[in-house]
C-alpha cells in the first residue's frame, strides 16, 4: 500500500467558524496506481490534494491519519513535512506554468531547490538532461528563464522538476485544465509513462474533467461537498457507476457524437450545499432523485464490490 | 454560400494587430475568413488558443476593428457604423463571454447590469412594464427571480451569473448572440443547462456564434462547425460532415486528441505524428468545396 488515509479532517478557518472542505476521508492508493480525483469546483478535492503535502495557515488538520509506505507522514506538522516533500511526496500545482521562479533560469532554480534538500545539482544533472529529452525539452532549457518556453513547455518543465527525486506520491492538481487538446494529451500520455518508467510510484490527478481521467487513471475516486462519493476502477465509474451523484454526473458529459437536436442530456438540478456548517446526513440529498429519511444520517463509504467502494444508503442495499 | 439570406455574413476579413515597441512587428491574427451565419442556426467556430476565435467574435461585435474585408449584418456592413447607428446594431447583436465572474463589477449587486440596459435603450419604458420584462427574460433563461436579484455577484453561482448575463442580451431584441466560450468556467453538472438554453434560444430563431476550444460541446449544440487554425480556416461544414467525415488532418489530429469516455486515445492508433506532419501551411491554399456544404482547405486534404 503506497498511502492511507484514515477519517482525514480539514477545515478552513474563517471568522464565522470552520469550512468542511475535507470531512472524514478514508481511501487508499496501491503502489503503481494512479488514482483520479474527480468533483466540482469547490468539493474539495484540491483541499485534499493539498493537505497531503503543504497545510497552509488557513487550513486546520482536525483529525485523521495519513501513512505513506508504511510510515506515518505528519501532515499537520509544516517543519516535519520538509523531510518528506519533494523526496517522497510531491506536487505539480494547479497552475504549474507560473510555478516557476521569473528571475531565474531554469538550471539554476533546480540546482537552488536541490540544494535546498541538501543534494548537489552535479549529480543529478545527467538524469535531469535526460528526462527532459524524454519529455521533448532540449538541454538548452536550462539556460533559459521561463518567459522563453511556452505553456506546454513550462508545464512538462514543471513536471520533469517535480519529479526528479523519484517521489513515492505525486500529485497533480489540474494540470490539463489549461492547455489546448493537442498539448493536454501529450502531458496526460507523460504521467502515465513517468509511472511506468518508475520515477514516481503512485499519483492522485486531480481534474474536473471525467474524460481525462478515463484515459490516464487506474481508479477513480468521486467527491461531493467535501465528502467520499464513490471510488471503484476508471472503467466501472464511467460505465456502472453506483451513486446517484456519479450517475449524474457521468450522464449530463456530452460525448463527440451525442447531438442535440437528437439526444438531449440534462444537469443536476440543484447546487452543493455550502461548506460552512453542512447540514447532516448524506450531502447529496438535497438534489437526489432516490433520496429517503435515511439519508438524514451519513452513509459510510462500504466494499460493494471488487475494489468498488460507495457512501450511499440505496446504493449500497 | 448566400443562398438564403444570411444573418451575419464575414467576407473575406482579416485581422493584423500591430506588436513589439512601437508597433514594429505585425501579427496576422485572422487572415481571410469568411462564412455565414443564419438566423436559428448555431455555428461553432472551434479552435486551439492563438487561432483567432475570440477575435473573428470580437470583430463581429465592433468590440476590435477589422483591418481589411467585410462584416455584413443582414446584408449591412457594419464596420461604417457610428454614434446611434451601432448602438441600433448593439440592440440586434450581443455577446457574453468566457469568465462571468469578471463580467460583473463586485461592488454593484448582479441585477445592475439590467439596469445599464435600461438606462440605455429604454429609458421611456415604466417601471411595472420594466419588471415584467424582467421576469420575462428570467423565465427564458430559467432563472428563479427571487434567488437572483438584489444579490452581490458572490452570492451567486457561476451558472447564475452566466445565464443573467444571457438574460440581459435577451433583454434587446436581439437577433444574433456571440457566445464566447461562455461554458468553460461552469461545473459539469451545470454546464449542460446554458449549453441547452442555448439550444432553445435557437429553436425561437435567434443566431449564435458559439465559440470554443471544446470539440465535444460545439459537436452537441452546433448545426453547423468552423474549424480554424492559426487565423485561417481549414475546414467547415455541417458539423456531422465535418465531424463524422473529416477530411483535413489538422481536423483529424484535433479530433483523435480529444478525451473521449468509453473511447481509449490508443484506439484511435498512433497516428498523430505522421498526420500532424502532413499539415501544410497554406500560403496561397483555397477552401474547396469536396461536397455539398463542407469545404477544406486543399492542402493537407486527402
Amino acid at each position: 500500500m503506497s498511502l492511507a488515509v484514515d477519517d482525514l479532517r480539514v477545515y478552513y478557518r474563517t471568522l464565522h467558524g470552520d469550512v468542511r472542505a475535507v470531512d472524514g476521508v478514508t481511501f487508499d492508493i496501491a503502489d503503481g496506481e494512479i488514482m483520479g480525483l474527480a468533483g466540482e469546483s469547490g468539493c474539495g478535492k484540491s483541499s485534499l490534494g493539498n493537505s497531503l503535502v503543504y497545510l497552509t495557515g488557513r487550513m486546520r488538520f482536525v483529525g485523521g491519519s495519513v501513512e505513506l509506505d508504511g510510515a506515518p507522514l505528519p501532515i499537520w506538522d509544516f517543519e516535519a513535512m520538509n523531510r518528506h516533500r519533494f523526496k517522497e511526496i510531491s506536487v505539480i500545482p494547479q497552475y504549474a506554468m507560473s510555478a516557476l521562479n521569473p528571475t531565474r533560469k531554469i538550471g539554476a532554480m533546480t540546482a537552488d531547490l536541490l540544494g535546498s534538500r541538501g543534494i548537489h545539482y552535479k549529480h543529478l544533472a545527467h538524469e535531469f538532461v535526460r528526462r527532459l529529452e524524454l519529455v521533448g525539452l532540449s538541454e538548452e532549457v536550462l539556460g533559459m528563464y521561463p518567459m522563453e518556453l511556452s505553456g506546454g513547455m513550462k508545464q512538462r518543465a514543471v513536471m520533469v522538476i517535480s519529479t526528479l527525486l523519484d517521489p513515492s506520491l505525486l500529485i497533480a492538481d489540474e494540470i490539463t485544465s489549461a492547455l489546448d487538446v493537442s498539448t493536454q494529451k501529450a502531458v496526460a500520455e507523460m504521467l502515465v509513462e513517468f509511472r511506468d518508467r518508475g520515477f514516481v510510484k503512485s499519483m492522485i490527478v486531480i481534474t474536473h474533467d471525467m474524460s481525462i481521467l478515463y484515459q490516464v487513471a487506474d481508479t477513480i475516486l468521486v467527491m461531493y461537498a467535501g465528502h467520499l462519493v464513490e471510488k471503484a476502477p476508471a472503467g466501472v465509474i464511467i460505465d456502472s457507476p453506483r451513486h446517484p451523484y456519479t450517475r449524474l454526473l457521468i450522464s449530463s458529459l456530452p460525448e463527440v457524437g451525442v447531438r442535440y437536436a437528437e439526444r438531449r442530456l440534462h444537469g443536476i438540478p440543484g447546487t452543493p450545499p455550502a461548506l460552512l456548517n453542512p447540514p447532516e446526513g448524506c450531502r447529496f440529498r438535497d438534489r437526489c432523485p432516490l433520496a429517503s429519511a435515511k439519508c438524514a444520517h451519513t452513509p459510510p463509504f462500504v466494499e460493494i464490490g471488487d475494489g468498488h467502494r460507495v457512501a450511499c444508503w440505496e446504493a449500497a442495499a | 454560400m448566400s443562398e438564403t439570406s444570411a444573418l451575419v455574413e464575414l467576407d473575406r476579413c482579416t485581422k493584423v494587430y500591430r506588436v513589439g515597441s512601437f508597433g514594429s512587428k505585425r501579427l496576422t491574427a485572422v487572415r481571410d475568413v469568411a462564412f455565414d451565419l443564419r438566423a436559428g442556426e448555431v455555428v461553432s467556430l472551434i479552435g486551439e488558443s492563438g487561432s483567432g476565435k475570440s477575435t473573428i467574435g470580437r470583430m463581429i461585435l465592433r468590440l476590435s476593428p477589422i483591418t481589411s474585408g467585410a462584416i455584413r449584418f443582414k446584408g449591412e456592413d457594419i464596420s461604417g457604423l457610428r454614434g446611434a447607428s451601432l448602438k441600433e446594431y448593439h440592440r440586434h447583436a450581443q455577446g457574453v463571454f468566457q469568465d462571468p465572474f469578471s463580467s460583473y463589477n463586485p461592488i454593484y449587486k448582479a441585477d445592475r447590469v439590467f439596469k445599464l440596459v435600461r438606462d440605455a435603450y429604454f429609458p421611456s419604458v415604466g417601471s411595472g412594464e420594466w419588471t415584467r420584462k424582467v421576469a420575462g427574460v428570467l423565465d427564458a433563461v430559467s432563472l428563479d427571480p427571487s434567488q437572483v436579484l438584489h444579490r452581490y455577484p458572490h452570492q451567486l453561482s457561476g451558472g447564475q451569473l452566466q445565464r443573467l448575463l444571457v438574460a440581459r442580451a435577451l433583454l434587446l431584441d436581439i437577433d444574433f448572440l456571440v457566445a464566447d466560450e461562455i461554458i468553460s468556467m461552469l461545473d459539469a453538472s451545470t454546464r449542460i443547462d446554458v449549453l441547452n438554453l442555448l439550444g432553445e434560444l435557437k429553436e425561437q430563431g435567434l443566431g449564435i456564434l458559439f465559440i470554443t476550444h471544446d470539440l465535444s460541446l460545439g459537436n452537441y449544440i452546433s448545426d453547423r462547425t468552423v474549424i480554424l487554425r492559426r487565423g485561417e480556416i481549414v475546414e467547415m461544414g455541417a458539423t456531422q460532415k465535418v465531424f463524422g467525415d473529416p477530411r483535413h488532418a489538422y481536423t483529424r489530429m484535433l479530433l483523435a486528441s480529444v478525451p473521449q469516455l468509453r473511447h481509449k486515445w490508443e484506439e484511435h492508433g498512433n497516428g498523430r505524428a505522421a498526420e500532424a506532419g502532413a499539415i501544410v501551411d497554406g500560403e496561397g491554399s483555397v477552401l474547396v468545396e469536396v461536397e455539398r456544404d463542407h469545404l477544406v482547405r486543399t492542402e493537407g486534404a486527402s
